[in-house]
């Protein structure tokens, strides 16, 4: 069969041919392939179906969830579980928590990853692979290790229950996992370019901002959506660090209100959806660079 | 090359000094925040201490002697091997085949538009805070009025399980909820690896005859072979890690049966206020992720030599 097409391949009858024997392959697998779709489908209602029962009860009223269960549809919108969620925890309050300090690491935590990397890539630094293992290191820890200290540094320097403290500590850690991906991405610098911008009389900083930071823009602005959005949904350092309800973030918020007596299910319900819809708009304005960014990442 | 880069690099000092600055705010950072705490929790690992202004007892490695002898530590790192099969094996095997065959079946026979719309959909769960869906998942598990039950009683099951509430059903409900967080990440990095994979070396497969799970052997599965240790890195990494999920569906419970070494020393820092232990719980976590993350690495190395030698 190989020979076969490999005679036919020089004529015009070569991509025919091919698109004919894949054709005849679609014909013989005719109700196969929609075998495996259903399977892919039925994977993904799997994956959607708590969304779709939590969106169902988050406006239901208790009294026809114990009658009529989970499943049914609401037979009236009754939003007293959105509203009971968001007076109780104060909702706008936690986002403009979780986006402020989402958006401070995100900005402050890429430009440490540039000026890391732009010592280490592009000046080359003695001792760099090291100093990429160590930071490589830094992201592999787990918080646990640092917690007690951190937590007890804050409080010696006015710090605790600062979402202060969360931001520097997410900074470092953010940009510790950018050091890594931005080192790699700067050591394969064109360095024609770095030499002309030199002959020009360019200082290392105007260097820097002139001629490097425009080339790796795209990369910076994945690097800055992946610490918001890691930073966002983060729980374990603000859970410790942040104690009261006027620094908390969404996450945590949500989670001490679990075994309250007043978490019914649709207030329960209305609050995962709040929590989650942020996060969720976010992903779909980002959606295209963020999964060109998990690529990115992946083939490093 | 250039003229002045000639000079620059006569100078006494090396070409690198002057690059140095740049250096210097990431490094104080990094030694504040990571360094200098690290240090110290290894140092009060060594010590008997309530936390806050009481004082420390030196302990040497008594903490790490009585490690040797609780169960509740063993249970947890146990607990741990749990979820790496829930957080890596199981995602990573289910999304090896979800993406050949998204990729290399559906996407082929129905197009690439349906092929992403399902790959997003089994991402969904990765993008949103993890301790949130546990919340969500805490609820529909909830014996009494969580959906599920709800739903089972309905169809007529008098006593369905206490899911997260009893000791033989509350890790692998555990585990259920972690797989469907976890099984869009393999999905979307294995599909953007696969769009690496040359076209016609499955045309000619094809065209040999080669079926589709003889292709996925034979070509998928060595052509994406960096990309698995990626993943596989990463998730046992974040499986060590683990607390959130734990914290929100259980808090470790029933009677320990989902402990996992992250909660058991947050337990001890803040709620038994044994924080030198608890220290040593995190000391011994730190030193299995980096083992771990050591052999993966190597294994990886070796592979990779195989390979060009096999070449």
């Amino acid at each position: 069969m190989a020979a076969v097409t490999e005679t036919a391949a020089p004529t015009t009858a070569g991509p025919q041919g091919l698109r004919a024997a894949r054709q005849d392959a679609r014909y013989h697998r005719g109700v196969a392939r929609w075998l495996v779709l259903a399977g892919a489908v039925v994977v993904a209602l799997a994956m959607l179906a708590p969304f779709v029962i939590m969106v169902l009860n988050a406006v239901k009223s208790p009294a026809e969830y114990s009658q009529n269960g989970p499943l049914s549809l609401p037979s009236h919108l009754y939003l007293d579980g959105v509203l009971n969620f968001w007076d109780r925890v104060d909702f706008p309050v936690k986002l403009w928590n979780s986006f402020f300090i989402s958006a401070v690491v995100a900005v402050v935590g890429t430009f440490i990853s540039l000026l890391n990397a732009y010592a280490i890539g592009i000046g080359r630094i003695k001792g760099r692979l090291w100093i990429v293992m160590l930071f490589l290191l830094a992201n592999m820890l787990p918080q646990e290790a640092l917690i007690y200290p951190l937590f007890d540094m804050a409080r010696q320097v006015g710090l605790s229950n600062s979402q202060w403290s969360v931001i520097i500590i997410f900074t470092v850690i953010q940009s510790a996992f950018g050091t890594y991906l931005l080192a790699s991405v700067l050591g394969t610098f064109p360095p024609a370019l770095l030499e002309a911008a030199a002959l020009d009389g360019a200082g290392r900083w105007r260097i820097l901002w002139n001629v490097v930071f425009p080339i790796v823009r795209p990369t910076l602005g994945v690097l800055m959506i992946f610490f918001f959005i890691w930073t966002w949904n983060e729980f374990f350092i603000p859970l410790v660090m942040l104690t009261t309800n006027d620094t908390q973030t969404i996450p945590i918020a949500l989670a001490s209100l679990q075994g309250d007596r007043m978490m019914d299910a649709p207030t329960t319900n209305a609050g995962s959806l709040i929590s989650l819809l942020p996060a969720l708009i976010f992903f779909l304005v980002f959606q295209r660079t963020l999964t060109r960014g998990v690529t990115a990442g992946a083939v490093k | 090359m250039s003229a002045p880069v000639v000079t620059r690099a006569r100078r006494r000092w090396p070409a690198w000094l002057p690059y140095l600055p740049y250096l210097i705010p990431g490094a104080v950072l990094f030694v504040v925040v990571i360094g200098y705490p690290l240090l110290t929790n290894v140092y009060i690992s060594l010590y008997s201490w309530r936390g806050g202004l009481a004082p420390l007892e030196w302990v040497g490695f008594g903490n790490y002697a009585e490690l040797w002898q609780d169960s509740a530590f063993w249970t947890s790192f146990q607990n741990s091997v749990a979820m790496i099969i829930a957080m890596v094996v199981v995602p990573t095997l289910i999304g090896l085949v979800l993406a050949a065959v998204l990729f290399d079946y559906l996407g082929r026979r129905f197009g690439g538009r349906a092929a992403a719309v399902l790959r997003a959909t089994y991402y969904v769960p990765q993008i949103l805070p993890v301790a949130v869906a546990g919340v969500l998942w805490n609820w529909i598990l909830n014996s009494q009025t969580g959906a599920l039950n709800v739903i089972l009683r309905g169809i007529g099951i008098e006593n369905p399980p206490n899911w997260l509430g009893s000791t033989s059903t509350a890790l692998p409900s555990v585990m259920l909820v972690l797989i469907w967080v976890q099984i869009g990440y393999p999905v979307v990095i294995f599909m953007a690896a696969l769009q690496r994979v040359d076209p016609e070396l499955y045309e000619a497969a094809e065209l040999d005859g080669a079926g589709w799970w003889r292709r996925f052997g034979a070509i998928t599965i060595p052509q994406i072979r960096p990309e698995t240790f990626v993943v596989t890195l990463t998730c046992t990494v974040a499986a060590l890690k683990v607390f959130g999920p734990i914290y929100v569906l259980t808090r470790g419970g029933p009677e320990s049966s989902t402990l996992v070494p992250s909660y058991y020393s947050y337990l001890n820092f803040f709620d038994k206020s044994r924080v030198g232990y608890g220290a040593a719980v995190a000391t011994v976590l730190t030193v299995v992720i980096i083992l771990v993350a050591a052999v993966i690495l190597s294994l990886q190395a070796r592979a990779e030599r195989r390979e060009e030698v096999g070449h």
